[in-house]
């Protein structure tokens, strides 16, 4: 290939989202979300969450959670922008903001999880 | 059942309209007629200036394809009596440019199925001694149901990336890429991997499905290419992993 | 503008008819049921990017102390980010189920020449969220 193509990657990266995303999310935003604050299920304590987080496959697993997914909104994002808005001239202002947000999500969960106390 | 039904087709004349506008004509509602025999009863009995294409009348030419209330349709699969009371709006197929009344200019499609290079691509020919290549039954179905598209473009009409992106190229044109690729006596999926591949050659795809919905053969190009993109982007890793690996 | 080979030059070509090209309206996924279901099913994603942000903010006040966990908690009773989230958890469900649904046709598996049907596919990767989805919770509610 002449120059290689990154869209492979950036589709790759989507799948790879979408399965996260599809696998883990509803459980966390039910629970989190809507199960806890509204008292339908005993919330873990403070402590015990604490505990949990000072495992590192923890930390692993939230950044995958954290991570992933900003990519599959990024990519999904992007194109929902130039189909449905039509705006896909803009698209160097698009990528920036997409890929940029996603790269700067991971990077801030990165740094917390790195330094959880 | 009623003795007719109303069509309104688009007519649009280039030296005389700036834009399409609809005509109405009462047609008889015969329970066997379909859309083309209606346009083909306008053109010998009402209008003769009606200008549209078709060829087989058997749904295997693709010739025939125009918008029947709003729907890409194979005119001559669709029953009258299935829009009884009417009217029915007939139009040309959608996101392509009309040449005149419901007759669309193709060119765009036929550029885009070349660029793909589907026929068999040997990396060497088998000397005419030694026979055919031989395919077993599974080796057929890998690919079968991709061979059966008719070129009939329905699918691009329902395709909204397609009316969105030039440089789309749509779902037959990929399909029918992938009918290729998946053909065991082909040899060129690395060339076609590279023409498609680059941006927006399959990558405008987001999967909206439509093109699925209208096919009349059934042939999944939405299928084809999601299958098309998992496939590229395998390709990316490794040759990212394994660069000494290349064909 | 077309990738065509057509003549593209601005002469005049004697003849050459005047093609009619209609401009995609910008609400083009407003005026048929498949298309909107599509546009909706795009969305979801705002709301998984919606989910991140609201776990990272988890983390930094679980990182911060009791307090500040106590006071994350007491911001998702209020009523504002239950409607959010409830909206998003809907949302949510339909990236799991759409994409579940869909994945088989972008995996093919062949056993012994036959395709594994579709339901297939889809119904193992409902089974397993089902199981992951159990082992989270109990992770959590233990």
């Amino acid at each position: 290939m002449a120059k290689k193509p990154m869209e492979p990657f950036l589709w790759g990266l989507f799948s790879a989202g979408g399965v996260v995303a599809a696998f883990l999310i509803p459980v966390h935003l039910f629970l989190f979300g809507l199960a806890f604050p509204l008292g339908w299920l005993k919330p873990p304590s403070y402590a015990s969450l604490h505990a949990l987080l000072q495992h590192p496959l923890t930390r692993v697993y939230l950044f995958v959670l954290c991570s992933l997914p900003l990519f599959h909104w990024a990519h999904r994002f992007r194109y929902t922008l130039y189909d449905g808005l039509q705006i896909k001239h803009l698209n160097e202002v698009i990528t920036v903001f997409c890929y940029g947000g996603a790269v700067a999500g991971t990077a801030f969960a990165g740094y917390l999880l790195w330094n959880l106390p | 059942m009623a003795e007719t039904i109303t069509l309104e087709v688009a007519r649009y004349s280039p030296e005389r309209d700036a834009a399409p506008a609809f005509q109405s004509y009462p047609v008889p509602l015969r329970k066997d007629w379909v859309v083309l025999d209606a346009l083909n009863y306008i053109k010998d009995k009402v209008d003769g200036t009606l200008t549209f294409r078709w060829s087989c009348r058997m749904g295997i030419c693709g010739s025939c394809g125009m918008m029947v209330n709003g729907e890409p349709k194979l005119t001559c699969a669709t029953f009258l009596s299935n829009y009884a009371p009417g009217p029915i709006c007939v139009e040309p197929l959608r996101y392509f440019p009309v040449v005149r009344d419901l007759v669309i200019e193709m060119t765009d499609f036929m550029v885009k199925l070349q660029s793909v290079k589907p026929w068999l691509i040997r990396a060497e020919e088998k000397p005419l001694a030694e026979g055919e290549y031989l395919q077993t039954p599974d080796e057929l179905n890998a690919y079968k149901q991709f061979s059966m598209c008719i070129n009939c473009m329905l699918c691009y009409a329902a395709c909204p990336v397609y009316g969105l992106d030039p440089l789309f190229s749509g779902p037959a044109a990929i399909a029918l890429a992938q009918r290729y690729n998946l053909d065991s006596r082909d040899q060129g999926s690395r060339q076609r991997l590279e023409i498609l591949s680059q941006h927006e050659g399959i990558w405008g795809c987001t999967f909206v499905g439509e093109c699925t919905q209208v096919c009349p053969k059934h042939v999944d190009p939405a299928g084809a290419i999601q299958q098309y993109k998992l496939t590229a982007a395998k390709e990316w890793f490794k040759s990212l992993l394994m660069p000494w690996g290349a064909k | 503008m077309r990738t065509s080979e057509v003549n593209r030059t601005t002469e005049y070509t004697l003849y050459h008819p005047r093609w009619y090209r209609q401009r995609v309206s910008t609400y083009w996924w407003l005026w048929k049921w498949p298309y909107l279901k599509f546009v909706l099913r795009e969305l979801s994603s705002v709301f998984v990017a919606y989910f991140v942000v609201l776990t990272l903010a988890q983390v930094r006040c679980l990182s911060a102390g009791p307090e500040a966990y106590a006071e994350f908690r007491q911001w998702m009773k209020n009523p504002f980010f239950l409607l959010l989230n409830g909206v998003s958890f809907i949302f949510v469900l339909l990236h799991t189920m759409t994409w579940f649904n869909l994945a088989p046709r972008a995996m093919v598996l062949r056993v012994r020449g036959a395709r594994v049907p579709d339901a297939w596919i889809a119904g193992a990767n409902y089974v397993a969220w089902l199981g992951v989805s159990g082992g989270v919770a109990w992770l959590l509610l233990r």
